[in-house]
């Protein structure tokens, strides 16, 4: 079935269904719900929604990626590209549409690319695959594509393989390689979320710019609605497989119909953290602390120099208020929250309430243990699979006698349960059955059940869709209100530091650049590189740092 | 027995049933779907069964094969010649030594005053057939079923006999050498560093050690009996699953959630039985019967070679040694050739029924 080209848009998909079969008898999954959704050319399209709402279906289904017979389409699906009915051609017919008049870019660079191939090869293949170039060609094209995408010293970088590359890099060496024939279409499913802010800022506007130089229509699956802000023309709010809410983007912002477009809205981390008393007394105070990783090289394997992960950082933290740690991958952050709770090995003084940490044994340490707790990253690797919830949280309950009785300890479980607003039933369940944000409530309340007084928080939020990231901001908030807590905060979300932390230091490189109160940082930072963060955050802007 | 295994397929669809138990014991639904992923491969299934069956069987090998009656009734009373000795005086005989059942004489006796029951195959392991109708080995005729060995023994009997302890011996060895062997792979990997280093050279050195030698010289010295072997062979055969274990632990030492335990403060000893060990369990049991199969593999050889068990117990090794010896009499290298070949194929069939249940790549439709 052809149709005339001009009228009708470049991309046009009506009624898409996407089913997939279920695992071991399990119900089929309705995966996406009679979708429609046309794209033209030039234009930028966002769709957006929450993780598991069917963005990421939907766009594998345009290039027909997904694993046939396992997943498969409505009989009234229908995906058109300039004319062409993609659900359902031959794989001759898809592969002349895949990566040469639809291109993709993938989130996570490291495992998009093939870790055998150098650069060269890994662009030069879709130009030897479609444009079927000679190799000197193919390698001239290669060199220009990389230069178009930004990335510095092509010449040099061409036999250089991913892991040699940074994040940033590679997503720009998989750009390249979706733009290596000039497709109509780009899709980029959240394109940006595995890199750093400042990055992401360089990412966004290298699409842009291509989007508006040759004319490509570009197709953006984010949930980060920053990112749809600055980038779209035109929005679709999925969720649950369907698209509830479409149109220009700044009608949805300023006008939003559906009632979980509102909610979306209103999920974005607002607020400010409660008031803290300035005269209250230091908790945790570190002094020049120091995690040093040795490099060893040579027969003799004899230090060579060092890993600076956390170089000489001194911070204190008041009781009842939060200190934001804020900078980009590989600044040290995280190492310093751990340092601090002696879970890596560190120089420096550290103090706790009185007690001299720094100098404590593993053994001497334990009691001091209850009242300094730490809530990771990933609730779905900071779980252990095979304990039940109620497991889980009493395991440190059983570690420092805190309960007298079964009785009383079921009974402070449920009671911590309650508090991070879990029901007590799902005491006897295990982690997999909760959702991220559940999930990392149940890690909060297993910290929580000890009641420690100061809480490291490693990118409590990161790993959860934006509603649920409020919620436990939220949370987070309240609970330091009702039991005076003292957080050591690290993110890299500058919204959420913004929502929690009376004080905000700037790592990088182990270092700290920038501390001081919240509102002065973020309204007037110093430090060119703070100033850079702030407006790759807040307004997507490129700065040279 | 198959019940046991299986549950009712109606709760299949349900997803997570709390109550779910399996032995007794409560499971989770992961456990649930590869107890059902194991169930599904039938080959797998069926040999797990018939292997128990037979293994079962075996362990009752003296009241199947056996050169005494396991019930005398004899002048009003009852006797347990398979429990107790007797001397031949109680039956009315003339000496004070242990009757001897197969012995005309006593039998005749004891048919006098009463009557006695006799297991299936009246020959022991070390029973020699006197009256045989050919020299020794004879084949097989409708007193000795499978023929009897160079010695006059009946194969049968002594097949019986050999399967348990081969089956035995195989079980222990592979318990034991698996708890040392998790236990060192779990110092290794958990502790890592020098502890980790120190290990790797010391079984690195170890493993050079030629096993075999070493036990030509010791059955010199000492005549090797089965705790002797078992020792011996355990020394040489913990290190199978040291590395398995070992990089399992190495991975999951730095997992969040055993972060996680270590700032509640828990010990060491408890991180590692109460979360990293988990981890390991799966690649443990998929090898089990992997290592079952080669414990039994070694002590056969050992067996063959003249350097196993004391001589005159019952092995598989030594009947196929003499059927190595006897070419003339083929039904002592065909028996034991097609009881050790279905046995370790078997073993391998619910080996490989394990592994695919554990693989969660594996996607049965």
């Amino acid at each position: 079935m052809r149709q005339a080209r001009g009228t009708a848009p470049l991309l046009e998909i009506r009624n898409l269904s996407v089913t997939f079969a279920g695992r071991g008898g399990a119900r089929p999954v309705e995966a996406v719900k009679r979708l429609s959704l046309s794209l033209d050319r030039g234009e930028s399209l966002a769709l957006v929604g929450e993780s598991g709402s069917g963005k990421s279906v939907t766009a594998l289904s345009i290039l027909q990626l997904l694993p046939y017979p396992l997943a498969a389409h409505g009989t009234e699906s229908s995906i058109r590209f300039a004319g062409e009915e993609l659900v359902g051609s031959t794989p001759e017919e898809l592969r002349r549409v895949r990566g040469n008049k639809i291109a993709m870019v993938f989130q996570e660079p490291m495992t998009s690319l093939n870790p055998l191939h150098t650069l060269e090869r890994q662009i030069g293949e879709t130009l030897l695959v479609h444009k079927h170039m000679a190799p000197a060609a193919a390698r001239e094209r290669t060199l220009e594509l990389l230069r178009r995408v930004g990335l510095p010293d092509a010449e040099s970088r061409l036999g250089a393989y991913p892991h040699q590359l940074s994040g940033g890099q590679r997503q720009r060496v998989m750009i390249a390689m979706a733009i290596a024939n000039d497709p109509d279409i780009l899709i980029a499913d959240e394109p940006t979320t595995a890199l750093d802010v400042t990055i992401q800022a360089h990412i966004l506007q290298l699409l842009k710019d291509l989007r508006d130089r040759f004319g490509m229509a570009l197709f953006l699956i984010t949930h980060d609605l920053t990112i749809v802000r600055k980038m779209a023309d035109r929005i679709c709010i999925m969720t649950e497989g369907e698209i509830v809410e479409a149109g220009p983007a700044a009608q949805i912002f300023a006008r939003p119909r559906h009632p979980y477009t509102r909610r979306l809205l209103a999920a974005e981390p607002k607020g400010r953290p409660p008031r803290a008393d300035p005269a209250a007394p230091d908790l945790m105070t570190a002094d020049d602390v120091r995690v040093w990783f040795p490099i060893r090289r040579g027969l003799l394997r004899r230090v060579k120099g060092h890993v600076k992960a956390v170089d000489g950082v001194s911070l204190r933290v008041k009781k009842g208020s939060t200190v934001g740690v804020v900078g980009e991958s590989g600044s040290g952050k995280t190492t310093l929250g751990l340092a601090l709770l002696r879970l890596t090995e560190a120089n420096g003084d550290i103090r706790f309430a009185e007690h001299d940490i720094a100098a404590l044994g593993q053994r001497q340490l334990r009691p001091l243990r209850r009242e300094m707790q730490v809530v990771f990253q990933d609730p779905f690797s900071s779980l252990s699979p095979r304990l039940s919830v109620a497991q889980i949280v009493e395991e440190g309950l059983k570690v420092h006698r805190l309960a007298a009785s079964p009785t009383e300890r079921r009974r402070l479980i449920e009671a911590a349960l309650v508090e991070v607003g879990l029901d007590p039933q799902a005491a006897e369940r295990y982690p997999h059955e909760f959702s991220g944000g559940q999930r990392q409530r149940i890690a909060i309340a297993r910290a929580l059940v000890l009641k420690p007084r100061f809480v490291v928080l490693d990118e409590p939020t990161s790993a959860l869709d934006m509603s649920v990231q409020a919620q436990i901001v939220e949370l987070l908030r309240e609970l330091q209100t009702r039991h005076s807590l003292a957080y050591l905060f690290i993110s890299h979300d500058l919204r959420v530091v913004r929502a929690l932390a009376h004080e905000i230091l700037v790592m990088k490189d182990g270092k700290i650049v920038e501390a001081g109160p919240a509102e002065r940082v973020m309204r007037a930072p110093e430090h060119p590189y703070t100033r850079a963060l702030m407006a790759a955050a807040f307004d997507l802007a490129t700065v040279p740092a | 027995m198959v019940l046991i295994l299986r549950r009712p397929r109606s709760g299949r669809l349900e997803g997570h049933n709390p109550s779910d138990r399996f032995l007794g014991r409560k499971i989770t639904p992961l456990t649930r779907r590869r107890l059902d992923s194991f169930c599904r491969n039938r080959r797998g299934f069926w040999s797990l069964w018939i292997f128990l069956a037979v293994f079962l069987v075996t362990l009752f090998a003296e009241f199947i094969a056996n050169d005494r009656p396991f019930l005398v009734r004899f002048d009003g009373a009852w006797y347990f010649p398979v429990f107790t000795d007797y001397p031949e005086t109680t039956f009315g005989g003339e000496f004070p030594t242990a009757a001897d059942y197969r012995d005309p004489a006593v039998q005749k006796l004891i048919r006098a005053k009463g009557w006695m029951l006799w297991p299936l195959i009246p020959f022991s392991y070390n029973t020699i057939n006197y009256d045989l109708p050919s020299p020794a080995p004879s084949p097989p005729s409708s007193v000795n079923w499978l023929g009897t060995d160079d010695q006059g023994r009946d194969v049968l009997a002594r097949l019986i006999y050999g399967f348990r302890i081969s089956v035995l011996f195989g079980l222990v060895l592979t318990v034991l050498s698996s708890i040392i062997g998790v236990a060192a792979g779990a110092v290794q990997g958990y502790f890592g560093g020098l502890v980790d280093l120190g290990f790797q050279r010391f079984i690195e050195i170890w493993t050079g050690l030629p096993m075999l030698y070493l036990l030509i010289i010791m059955a010199s010295f000492i005549e090797p009996n089965f705790w002797w072997l078992l020792g011996l062979m355990l020394l040489f055969s913990w290190m199978s699953l040291v590395d398995v274990v070992r990089a399992e632990f190495l991975r999951a030492r730095n997992f969040d959630y055993v972060r996680a335990a270590r700032a509640l403060g828990v010990s060491n000893s408890l991180i590692i039985l109460r979360h990293v060990l988990p981890n390991a369990t799966v690649a443990t049991i998929t090898f089990l019967p992997f290592i079952l199969n080669g414990s039994i593999t070694t002590l056969t050889s050992l067996d063959f070679l003249g350097f196993g068990l004391p001589p005159g117990s019952p092995s598989l090794g030594e009947i196929l040694a003499q059927g190595k010896a006897n070419l003339q009499a083929p039904w002592l290298g065909l028996t034991a050739f097609f009881v050790l070949a279905s046995m370790l194929s078997l073993l391998i069939f619910v080996g490989e029924a394990v592994r695919d249940a554990f693989d969660p790549r594996k996607v049965v439709l």
